[in-house]
């Protein structure tokens, strides 16, 4: 084989190694979870309704202990995803099935309801505008979006209960649960609007804040609202 | 180039040096005046406070001095350009030996320099201590300290990923809002419950570091009212850019009625607060335990700095 067929084997070979390795990273980078669209065939002036829960260990995957949310979609599917699009200047009712367990809070502060409809939530068919962590079960997540001003905070099922959630997401409503229901107004502008849990959750990161705390479908997400 | 001199072609030479000082004397006492008239009160950031307005100043005098150096480089590239170029026959360029012995313009050049470094320094010290620190955070014994007697003190509490205000002279009750009542001087005392964030409140020339079982303190005085922008400006994690909130200059009076609102609308929360603290000890591992003070009984010892040490009392802010 001449120099020349030669130089031209590894010119090619060197030039599919390049786009493998950029096409793969491209990959990396852009991928996400997916988004669930509660937009869609929407009608103005209609509420919109969610359900999510948040379990204590996701259960499979690479991160199988980290704590994390969950989104039942419009089919009434469980998807493991926090990024929701929903539409602006819409009432959105969320309906919430917490099986995680919960400790006192880092800043009770974060322990008040507001931003919600009334500046409560509805715990167990009970409205309660404030939870003491240091009391009870604590708290286990919160469901906040600063830039809107909202905050929620979960209160947390017992640790040791017999009916704890120990298997795989999505927990079961025959595993011990709390039904947390509040509903909030999109903000009339489009935009996307990051949202977080408040509880550093994250065990076995410095100050609980990262792991599932810093990464999107677990403790944190998006709202895509559309309008 | 003080002299006339004869070029290469055998024509008298003018006066260059004469030629461009004129020439950037006059470029310069149009730009300087135009410059401090028409853009200087629309220099960021504003005039909302002391250190706002101060700042705004101190970039505009710098920018006054930088202007005739800036115009003086132009003009001469320009005036060379023109000038000396080949095709009008100028003068051989001069270099080497015969410029570094030059001891008029190494004089002339180290001279100036030194004084337009020093003057920037003394300037910038000057204005660094008059206004208490310039609104940077001054950690927890300030150094330079404002003169006013009545100073409200705002803690701020930076977390992943938000602020929150506590107002230890109203029962030290914590809110997401940040309310600044007008024509007061204020302490904001910075602190964070994990990992380092900043605060920063553009329109108030405010700064500081918000590091976790530090007190860090930085002063302003409210000049005009209006809206505040804060943001973090210390990348703290995934939602350090979302980690932003907007303040308020209000008159005295909607201050204090808001305060007093604030007050007795969140006690329910407050009771769950820890006793106030200058600053507070996070627990650094994992999700369990609250934030707790590292001195609960600093809270009787408010504003001891500066020169009018005042009680708690004293701090309320009182309606004009």
């Amino acid at each position: 084989m001449g120099r020349g067929a030669r130089l031209g084997i590894f010119s090619s070979l060197l030039a599919v190694a390049v786009g493998l390795v950029v096409f793969v990273s491209m990959a990396f980078l852009r991928s996400e979870p997916p988004t669930i669209d509660f937009a869609a065939g929407h009608t103005a002036g209609q509420p919109v309704d969610m359900t999510l829960q948040t379990v204590g260990a996701i259960g499979y995957g690479a991160h199988s202990t980290w704590v994390s949310y969950l989104t039942k979609a419009p089919n009434g599917k469980w998807v493991h995803t926090t990024l929701w699009d929903l539409p602006a200047n819409t009432r959105i009712n969320v309906t919430l099935y917490e099986y995680d367990g919960g400790s006192p809070l880092r800043n009770p502060q974060i322990g008040a309801v507001y931003g919600t409809l009334g500046n409560v939530e509805i715990l167990n068919g009970k409205p309660v505008s404030l939870i003491d962590a240091t009391q009870g079960n604590g708290v286990a997540h919160t469901f906040s979006v600063p830039t809107l001003g909202i905050n929620v905070p979960l209160y947390a099922v017992d640790g040791n209960a017999k009916n704890f959630c120990n298997v795989p997401a999505p927990c079961p409503l025959s595993t011990a649960h709390n039904v947390i229901q509040f509903s909030f107004v999109t903000p009339k502008a489009a935009g996307q609007y990051p949202w977080q849990c408040f509880v550093p959750c994250g065990l076995g990161y410095l100050y609980g804040n990262g792991g599932p705390m810093q990464t999107i479908s677990y403790m944190d997400g998006f709202l895509k609202v559309v309008s | 180039m003080s002299a006339q001199q004869t070029s290469g072609a055998g024509a008298t030479e003018p006066r260059h040096g004469m030629r461009l000082l004129a020439m950037w004397l006059v470029i310069s006492a149009i730009a300087d005046p135009l410059f401090w008239f028409l853009a200087g009160p629309h220099m960021p950031p504003g005039d909302m406070t002391t250190t706002a307005s101060g700042a705004q100043s101190d970039f505009n005098v710098l920018m006054m001095a930088a202007l005739p150096v800036t115009l003086g480089v132009w003009l001469y590239y320009g005036y060379a350009a023109v000038m000396w170029r080949a095709s009008r026959g100028g003068s051989d360029l001069i270099g080497g030996p015969k410029a570094r012995s030059n001891l008029r313009v190494q004089a002339a050049w180290i001279g100036t320099t030194t004084v337009v470094v020093l003057a920037a320094f003394v300037y910038g010290t000057v204005e660094l201590v008059v206004p208490a620190g310039a609104g940077g955070g001054e950690g927890p014994q300030p150094i330079w300290t404002p003169t006013s007697k009545t100073i409200l003190p705002i803690q701020v509490i930076a977390q992943q990923w938000k602020f929150s205000y506590r107002y230890p002279t109203y029962g030290g009750f914590e809110t997401d809002q940040l309310m600044i009542p007008n024509d007061t001087t204020v302490a904001f005392h910075v602190t964070s419950l994990d990992v380092i964030h900043e605060f920063w409140a553009y329109q108030l020339e405010v700064k500081a570091d918000a590091n976790p079982g530090t007190d860090n303190v930085a002063f302003t005085t409210t000049k005009v009212l209006g809206n505040v922008t804060v943001r973090c400006s210390e990348l703290c994690g995934i939602w350090h850019g979302a980690m932003f909130n907007f303040g308020h200059v209000v008159s005295k009076s909607q201050f204090q009625a808001w305060a007093t609102t604030s007050e007795a609308k969140l006690a329910p929360v407050t009771k769950l607060l820890p006793a106030f603290s200058w600053s507070y000890t996070p627990d650094a591992n994992g999700a369990a335990g609250g934030y707790y003070p590292d001195n609960a009984d600093k809270y009787n010892k408010i504003e001891t700095y500066g020169a009018d040490k005042v009680s708690v009392a004293d701090t309320k802010i009182k309606s004009s």
